[in-house]
């Protein structure tokens, strides 16, 4: 075994007999855009909704919530799908992102939350985890529409520009601390911070 | 005796007939067989403007949206602002304190489980137009025409 590994090592760091610079560095190019295309393609593939709902974990629970609410349906018809809230858009932190979501694919083989009784007792859990990845990150995903820059107080509420104007606007409050539970259900919230 | 019930039967008939035009239905005008035009779905008002209570013990009704406010066995949107604890923070009207006494009247440390379901007395206000006229009187403008 060890032989047969050195075997291929030294040959690897040999120079080619038969193959030509051209040939190598040209069909070396080539084969590196054809994967990168394929890799990048395969990405893109797994944020979408489709892929998401495909499961059904994740169709007949977070789903269905998502449907009543207004990042589903509302008056203008923009609409956030899964990956718009859930997968960082930048792409550093979306390979770190879906780096952590092959936990999910476990989850998925085992069953974890195969069942509503499952997901439920998992809810606080789950919903944690995604509470402290955009405290983390000040509410990236939100932000990537509701830019802060551009929101216009006197089109909000009284209520709305009391916090905003102070507790955000200071950064002492990122979106996560008060709109918990936009888009799906919230899990027992005992305990919880501002509940 | 005979004709007299006849006659009575026919009489009560026409007369239910002629309220039956008078009386406003939620169907409207369309037929039996067929589906009535549901109203437009009215818009809540949300001003966050307290409003005028028509007897003392009446629940304040709520100014703002609710629209998906969740309120089960896990959680209480409401109390998330209108709580003893939330209140400072949120700027929110405090829940009454009827509303941490059990039946008994004995006050209890977080929300009576008989008071935690917000909207069965408290409601939000749309812009909707009364079907029917209301007719109920303050209780101040009954006194005062009574003392006339």
């Amino acid at each position: 075994m060890i032989n047969w590994i050195k075997h291929y090592w030294r040959i690897l760091w040999k120079p080619s007999k038969h193959f030509s610079l051209a040939f190598l560095t040209v069909g070396g190019f080539i084969a590196g855009i054809m994967f990168w295309g394929g890799f990048n393609t395969g990405l893109e593939l797994t944020n979408t909704e489709e892929f998401c709902i495909s499961c059904h974990e994740m169709k007949n629970n977070v789903y269905q919530e998502l449907r009543g609410t207004i990042h589903f349906n509302n008056r203008s018809g923009v609409r956030a799908t899964c990956p718009d809230c859930h997968v960082p858009h930048e792409w550093t932190d979306k390979i770190a992102r879906k780096m952590q979501a092959s936990k999910e694919v476990w989850g998925k083989i085992f069953g974890t939350i195969n069942t509503r009784e499952k997901f439920e007792s998992k809810r606080r859990e789950l919903a944690e985890h995604e509470w402290k990845r955009l405290k983390a990150n000040d509410s990236l995903e939100c932000r990537n529409c509701h830019n802060f820059e551009y929101m216009d107080f006197t089109k909000q509420g009284q209520r709305a520009v009391n916090q905003h104007s102070t507790a955000l606007a200071s950064g002492e409050k990122t979106c996560i601390d008060c709109h918990k539970g936009i888009a799906h259900e919230l899990p027992d919230m005992a305990g919880v911070e501002g509940w | 005796m005979k004709r007299v019930i006849t006659l009575a039967i026919i009489a009560l008939c026409s007369l239910s007939v002629l309220a039956q035009e008078n009386v406003a239905t939620l169907r409207g005008n369309a037929a039996l067989d067929k589906e009535g035009e549901p109203p437009a779905i009215a818009k809540p008002m949300k001003d966050d403007v307290k409003r005028h209570r028509n007897y003392p013990m009446q629940p304040p009704v709520i100014p703002h949206n609710i629209q998906g406010y969740q309120v089960d066995l896990k959680v209480n949107k409401c109390l998330s602002c209108h709580a003893r604890k939330r209140a400072e923070e949120a700027q929110a009207p405090m829940i009454s304190v009827t509303h941490y006494m059990d039946r008994d009247g004995n006050f209890l440390a977080d929300v009576s489980p008989r008071r935690y379901f917000c909207n069965q007395c408290h409601v939000e206000q749309t812009d909707a137009r009364p079907l029917v006229e209301n007719q109920f009187k303050d209780i101040d403008k009954i006194l005062q025409e009574s003392s006339k």
